[in-house]
């Protein structure tokens, strides 16, 4: 505990817990980033036979590996169109729901049951739907709105979060300083929760990048990345299967490199500010 | 423009409002009358039987499937909570330093960002015939031929479950034991307690939100799994989302809509149970 000087035991217990935790987390994921390394003689597991990048090489060629460069360019858009909804929708919504209002109740239970839901159950739903009205599905429509089932409610979750730190005399003094609702919003509001929507938005990316059940019946003919990592698990037995994992994890890292990244700057900025 | 004031909440939810709506609400409601449908020649035809239903719940298949994926949910959740509530306290009441702190929790989560099916199949050069855990253990001589119950069994299913879903039990706890205010462990520890009742009766009690909430993540994750158990049991075990997964690609939508509603109302009645224990709405706003 914090105010020991000393620390107990206990603490180096649980810091070999935790070691091990972390090691079991990045571990096996360590292992396949290295084996997407393999040489092209190289099979599916250790040792290394050379080292070399000829199955991030193989990735591009379609009829070995289905359709990378298509399903990685829509997974990305997806992505993207997931996010910029999921933020722009969830902060309206958190700061709707710093009140109670009628209905709040169940808009919040829906959310919670469309959160637990299990994702193929509203893939099927959503599916049947396209197919009585007899539209296709699409990425960006069916598979869009599928996924925004999911996003939606952790973003709401998390502006939950963001927003119980937030206190309403920021704006009342705006108010009482003759802002209007535009100006509160966009010069106060907005500016304090930003770190907040970045978090939000990260989330919003990731979720949809790696969504399977929900895309599964509403994509439409093409499919998006995790769908097609999907098929080659039982289709390509090799390391190119790992090069691909390596390649979709990076464009993970990416993106939450630079969310935290510019999180980080905010935070510094502000105490810089307030320091002096 | 002058919007009254009564109106804002109900425009600041609409947009999340009707998206829950119409990709929620409509597809619950049109699988729940799909299920009652009938399917003649691969053709799904309106009608109104409980057919559907008999067959999921007089299947020997659907009480095997359940009873395992109970057994899956049960185990995973008891390693999930345990592994979840001794790292949360390490990192909230051990780490001293507020930067190490942040730095540690990201640790843990940013694992949770990347490919679920990628983090699940890392597992198979590990754990396989010849894969580093088996290569390790040899080269040590501690055994003479590879052990097969690693990979494609129920083992290497509950190591990818645990693997996937423990972040969500780390993340709700850390969240509620951080806002304990040490002062109230201070003062038991003042009293007389011993550090065995400081976590039982002060920290425990404190954290049921984080444990209720991390709880329903892991154990509706686990029913709703698609893949995890079909690919790393080999093939041997199913999940009841992946026997629905069949009826669909057989066309049988009626049939594959009852299973879903059976699954649904069981991860629902789960949910709600652990739900009746907390009030998580009044302790996520307070």
């Amino acid at each position: 505990m914090a105010q020991y000087r000393k620390r107990p035991w206990t603490f180096y217990v649980l810091a070999a817990f935790f070691t091990l935790f972390v090691l079991f987390l990045y571990g096996p994921m360590l292992a396949i980033y290295i084996l997407s390394f393999q040489g092209p003689t190289g099979g599916l597991t250790f040792p290394l036979n050379g080292m070399s990048l000829h199955w991030f090489g193989a990735l591009f060629e379609q009829q070995r590996t289905g359709d990378f460069a298509g399903s990685f360019t829509r997974s990305v858009l997806l992505a993207l169109l997931v996010m910029i909804c999921t933020v722009t929708f969830s902060v309206m919504a958190g700061l709707a729901f710093r009140r109670r209002f009628f209905g709040s109740t169940a808009i919040f239970y829906m959310a919670v049951a469309s959160l637990v839901m299990p994702g193929l159950f509203l893939s099927l739903g959503i599916g049947l739907i396209f197919r009585v009205i007899g539209v296709p599905t699409n990425w960006y429509a069916s598979a869009l709105g599928a996924q925004l089932t999911w996003t939606l409610p952790f973003g709401l979750l998390i502006m939950f979060a963001v927003l119980s730190r937030f206190s309403r005399s920021y704006e009342e003094a705006a108010r009482d300083l003759g802002a209007t609702n535009r100006q509160t919003l966009q010069y106060i509001v907005l500016p304090i929760l930003f770190p907040g929507l970045i978090a939000v938005a990260l989330f919003g990316f990731t979720l949809s990048y790696d969504e399977f059940p929900r895309t599964l019946l509403t994509v439409g003919p093409g499919n998006t990345l995790p769908l097609e990592i999907y098929a080659m698990t039982t289709t390509v037995t090799s390391p190119a299967l790992y090069a691909l994992g390596t390649v979709t994890t990076v464009v993970s890292f990416v993106a939450i490199v630079l969310s935290l990244g510019s999180i980080a700057v905010i935070q510094w900025r502000r105490g810089g500010r307030s320091r002096k | 423009m002058k919007i009254p004031s009564l109106a804002v909440p109900y425009l600041q939810v609409a947009p999340l409002a009707l998206v829950l709506l119409v990709f929620f609400g409509i597809p619950l409601v049109t699988v729940v009358v799909v299920s009652f449908f009938d399917y003649v020649n691969f053709q799904t035809v309106p009608a109104f039987m409980l057919y559907n239903y008999e067959e999921v719940f007089s299947s020997g298949l659907t009480v095997t499937l359940y009873l395992t994926m109970f057994k899956y949910a049960a185990i995973v959740w008891a390693i999930t909570l345990f592994i979840g509530f001794n790292v949360s306290y390490f990192l909230v009441f051990h780490v001293r330093s507020l930067l190490w702190k942040i730095f540690f929790f990201l640790v843990c989560t940013v694992p949770f960002w990347t490919s679920n099916i990628i983090r699940m199949i890392s597992w198979i050069p590990v754990l396989g015939r010849n894969g580093l855990v088996n290569q390790t253990l040899m080269s040590l001589g501690l055994i003479d031929e590879p052990l097969d119950f690693l990979l494609f069994s129920d083992f290497s299913v509950i190591v990818a479950y645990v693997h996937l879903f423990t972040l969500f039990m780390v993340v709700t706890l850390f969240n509620s034991m951080a806002r304990i205010d040490p002062a109230i462990l201070e003062a038991a520890v003042d009293a007389g307690a011993s550090r065995w009742q400081v976590i039982t009766q002060v920290v425990i009690p404190l954290t049921k939100t984080g444990i209720a909430l991390g709880s329903i993540f892991v154990v509706t994750l686990v029913m709703g799994d698609f893949f995890v158990v079909k690919i790393m049991s080999g093939g041997q075990s199913s999940s009841a989302v992946y026997a629905m997964w069949n009826e669909i690609s057989m066309l049988q939508y009626p049939s594959a809509a009852a299973s879903a509603v059976v699954l649904l109302v069981i991860v629902l009645l789960m949910a709600a149970a652990i739900l009746r224990i907390v009030d998580v709405r009044k302790e996520l706003s307070g």
